[in-house]
């Protein structure tokens, strides 16, 4: 009998290891919270320095992007993920690492058409699609009036 | 001159491998067969200042280092036929571009050492070159930015994903004079199952292997147990597991004659490649660093080696197409009748 695609995918299924969940998602939950908790942390500090809360919030955002960036260059943000999966992906820290990533990757193309073109390939359609739907939300509080 | 048997073609002049040439990086030098390479440079820019440059570094050494072993310069090669992963096979026609000698460049992804080396030795059996040159190469760093991410981008593998070796293996082959011989080649057909799962490479080729081998002992009426060794290329964990359940879906018996090259190569525990070592350097470093290297010595008797290549594009698995995969096969002897 001649093997279908559909056995075939069965066959695959049956062969091929499942991602690590239950080691994964702990370690996504334990990376990602102490990234959380040091931002708090700084937005605390920074706070009890006397900035105002938006303007601490602020600073940690960049303080924590500076960090990202420092690390993804020092060669030491993926190793950290590849520990921490969605745990680094998800704060703004992820952001940072994937526009810093191939910035460095596709300089030897050039500052223009390797790292200036590339820069956004990764974090590119978070922007775009992140900004859409800032405006379609925007636009419903708008017309309903809910603001 | 060579018979035809189905898509098998036997060879009657059984051109010799007459020297060969391995080298790799670091990673290499950290796994099972470290000892067999010729060259192991531990810094995996070669010294050069971007990727591809590197890669192309690790043709020229693979290539120099297997003339120098015959004592051979590069104006004695008829013919090179080379291939690698990268776009417009950047690394064989920029790595081989000073050395003078009528190049064919070939791209069978992962399967282009099989596909190079069978070419090859056909245009030695059939008299149109003396000496000709088969050489493929890969490099992680290459590899990683042309198929999937920057190096620095933090991100998880899955299970099923493979490992790019960096490494490269050059084979000379020249008219009958010492062991291993060229007995046999079977050009594969290309098979594709609907498998979209670019990270799961191994499911895309296994099929493909299956068929070319099947083909093979179907043409010429042997059986798996006249070989030591039936290497396949870099079907990894995943994909040797379904080979051999497809195989047995038929009635073929391969346990304990097969290997992986890209299970031969890393320890897939110890180094963390998941399902193990692919790329076309892959199955070119393991031929010519330690099966070609066995079958001279005579530790190895008839080999099958079939290189399995996924032939993916990035862009047609974007748009929703699956992953065809292809192997061809060289059967390598000891003995010339």
């Amino acid at each position: 009998m001649a093997l279908t695609p559909k056995d075939y995918d069965q066959m695959t299924k049956k062969a091929s290891p499942n991602t690590k969940s239950w080691r994964n998602i702990p370690l996504a939950f334990l990376i990602g919270g102490l990234i959380c908790t040091l931002g708090q942390g700084m937005m605390e500090f920074l706070a009890a320095q006397g900035l105002q809360k938006d303007e601490a919030a602020a600073w940690t955002s960049v303080a924590l992007v500076f960090l990202s960036a420092l690390l993804t260059g020092l060669k030491v943000y993926d190793n950290i993920a590849k520990f921490g999966g969605a745990g680094t992906l998800v704060p703004i820290t992820g952001f940072a690492n994937a526009v810093v990533s191939p910035a460095i990757e596709f300089k030897s193309e050039g500052l223009v058409l390797g790292l200036g073109a590339k820069m956004f390939i990764i974090a590119g359609p978070v922007i775009v699609y992140g900004v859409t739907a800032a405006i379609i939300y925007g636009l419903i509080l708008f017309l309903t009036g809910a603001h | 001159m060579a018979k035809r048997l189905g898509h098998t073609l036997i060879l009657e002049n059984t051109p010799s491998v007459l020297s060969f040439g391995a080298v790799g990086s670091k990673k290499e030098s950290e796994g099972p067969l470290a000892g067999y390479f010729d060259q192991l440079c531990p810094d995996s820019t070669m010294g050069e200042q971007t990727w591809e440059k590197a890669e192309c570094r690790l043709q020229k050494d693979a290539i120099n280092i297997a003339l120098n072993k015959a004592g051979l310069s590069p104006g004695e090669l008829q013919y090179i036929f080379a291939g690698d992963l990268l776009n417009q096979c950047t690394s064989s026609t920029y790595g081989l571009r000073d050395l003078g000698v009528p190049f064919v460049g070939l791209y069978g992804a992962c399967s282009t050492m099989a596909e190079s080396l069978a070419l090859a030795s056909l245009f030695v059996e059939g008299g149109f070159g003396e000496r000709t040159a088969a050489i493929t190469s890969s490099h992680f760093c290459s590899a990683e930015r042309q198929f999937r991410f920057p190096l620095e981008y933090g991100g998880q593998r899955t299970p099923t994903s493979q490992w790019t070796v960096t490494g490269s293996g050059a084979a000379i082959v020249g008219q009958k004079s010492v062991p291993p011989y060229v007995r046999g080649v079977t050009i594969g057909t290309i098979k594709d199952m609907g498998i979209t799962d670019a990270n799961n490479m191994g499911a895309a080729m296994a099929p493909a292997a299956a068929e070319t081998l099947k083909q093979f002992f179907r043409d010429t009426n042997m059986a798996p147990d006249r070989f030591q060794l039936i290497a396949t290329g870099d079907l990894g964990k995943v994909g040797s597991a379904l080979l051999l359940e497809l195989m047995e879906r038929e009635g073929w018996k391969l346990e304990g004659r097969h290997a992986d090259c890209g299970l031969l190569i890393y320890d897939a525990e110890k180094q963390q490649v998941e399902a193990g070592g692919s790329g076309c350097g892959c199955s070119a470093a393991v031929l010519c660093s330690y099966i070609l290297p066995a079958i001279r010595r005579g530790e190895l008797k008839d080999v099958l080696f079939m290189a399995t290549g996924a032939l993916m594009s990035t862009t047609a698995v974007q748009q929703g197409e699956s992953i065809p995969g292809i192997a061809h096969l060289v059967w390598l002897s000891n003995t010339e009748r």
